[in-house]
């Protein structure tokens, strides 16, 4: 093509995303653009289902049946939501096949937060409040991505995820308010869970490398420090409220910017947990391959059966 | 048996009686009926819907994107299609 009409398309692109008007799959757009949702999308739906794993540790231990029914209720949903994602991908001409490899063989990245291992009942209390909360934090301006798709999608998630924040919260509220040992057990979890939910937001604004141009796009609608910031304002009051405490001794109020600001974040464990060295990354990836190995012959049969039946069909029309 | 990916269907979903079926997402499945099952645990699990379509994705014939311009324009020439075009004197009602 032409560079002269590679530009006005490009320019044509912009400018749509300017006046907020949505890209649709079948409207040109740069390959750029194209290629960051496929890996932003795909990320995000390797986290939904990775995540089911972690969870997925108590839902036969869960103390009640009402507890062991929510969890299982949010553990599907996690499933749906993947498959949201998967099917956003799919409308960018990704092959999902393709993007699960990629996961399996260690190529695409996910969330690191669910490389850490879930040790006792109080981490699914963390996980639905603080995890969930973060994800939530993350999705409800993804909600106005400029790629139609993605955007329906999150809605569809955010609605679904808004009773997963607050069930973690009450497992919490319930440890808090129970036995010394209870309470010291949710303590725990959110020990363990408040420095990786913070780092789920991403690198710091400063190293991060895809922000700019994704803001641009309109992919992102607010920078990773932004989001945080948020979060951290959100949940330190909530945990106060339980009587719990934030595991971050310089942690202070300001009154000038009216925000909390906490220590820095040990940005070396993020990336030593990002690039596998976390500890669960091994064992997730495991799982998940073997979760698709087992589940071969349910869909090779069921495919078989398919085009079976079809050619009976054909025979007999 | 080296593996079939499974074909892809579009989802559209008819959330009460008098209204369309709309179209929610797509997923894949074997054949038609597992679709439609399938459709049903990941797109109905709140009362979402009480009918679901699924149509394989390949037998979506879609208008070109490119040319929605001039494919679309001649409705915005043709004022006269809509009722503000014409002049009423005041005081008309009913109409």
């Amino acid at each position: 093509m032409e560079t002269s009409s590679l530009d006005l398309l490009e320019s044509n692109f912009q400018s749509k995303i300017d006046r907020d008007i949505k890209i649709e799959p079948k409207d040109w757009m740069p390959d750029d653009y194209r290629q960051t949702l496929i890996r932003q999308i795909s990320q995000h739906a390797h986290s939904e289902v990775v995540g089911m794993l972690p969870e997925g540790n108590w839902i036969t231990r869960a103390p009640n049946l009402r507890r062991k029914a929510v969890l299982l209720a949010k553990v599907q949903d996690e499933a749906g939501h993947g498959l949201y994602l998967y099917s956003a991908t799919e409308t960018l001409g990704a092959d999902r096949e393709e993007l699960i490899d990629d996961l399996h063989e260690g190529r695409a990245k996910y969330s690191s937060i669910f490389n850490y291992p879930t040790l006792s009942w109080a981490d699914m209390g963390a996980i639905g409040w603080l995890v969930d909360g973060a994800a939530i934090m993350n999705q409800v301006p993804l909600c106005r991505c400029s790629y139609g798709p993605y955007a329906r999608a999150m809605v569809r998630v955010c609605k679904e995820e808004s009773f997963h924040q607050r069930q973690g919260y009450e497992i919490m509220m319930s440890l808090a308010n129970g036995s010394p040992e209870q309470k010291a057990m949710a303590q725990d979890a959110l020990n363990r869970f408040w420095w990786p939910a913070l780092m789920m937001f991403g690198p710091n604004d400063a190293t991060s490398k895809h922000t700019a141009q994704s803001m641009k796009w309109k992919i992102k609608r607010n920078t990773n420090d932004e989001l945080r910031q948020q979060f951290v304002d959100v949940t330190v009051p909530q945990a106060e409220l339980i009587g719990l405490t934030i595991p971050d001794e310089n942690l202070i109020w300001d009154e000038k910017s009216n925000h909390y600001i906490t220590s820095p974040i040990n940005w070396d464990e993020f990336w030593q947990v990002v690039n596998g060295n976390g500890p669960c990354n091994k064992e997730r990836i495991e799982a998940r391959k073997k979760a698709k190995e087992n589940g071969k012959w349910v869909r090779d049969a069921a495919m078989a059966h398919a085009i079976k039946r079809n050619a009976i069909n054909l025979l007999t029309a | 048996m080296s593996e079939q990916e499974w074909p892809l269907w579009e989802v559209f979903i008819r959330s009460k009686q008098g209204l369309n079926h709309k179209h929610v997402g797509s997923l894949r499945a074997p054949d038609a009926q597992l679709a439609v099952d399938n459709a049903r645990d990941v797109y109905t699990r709140r009362s979402e819907g009480i009918s679901i379509w699924v149509v394989a994705s390949n037998n979506v014939f879609a208008s070109d994107a490119s040319e929605a311009d001039a494919f679309y324009d001649p409705s915005n020439s043709k004022v006269y299609r809509h009722p503000t075009f014409y002049d009423v004197p005041d005081g008309i009602s009913h109409m």
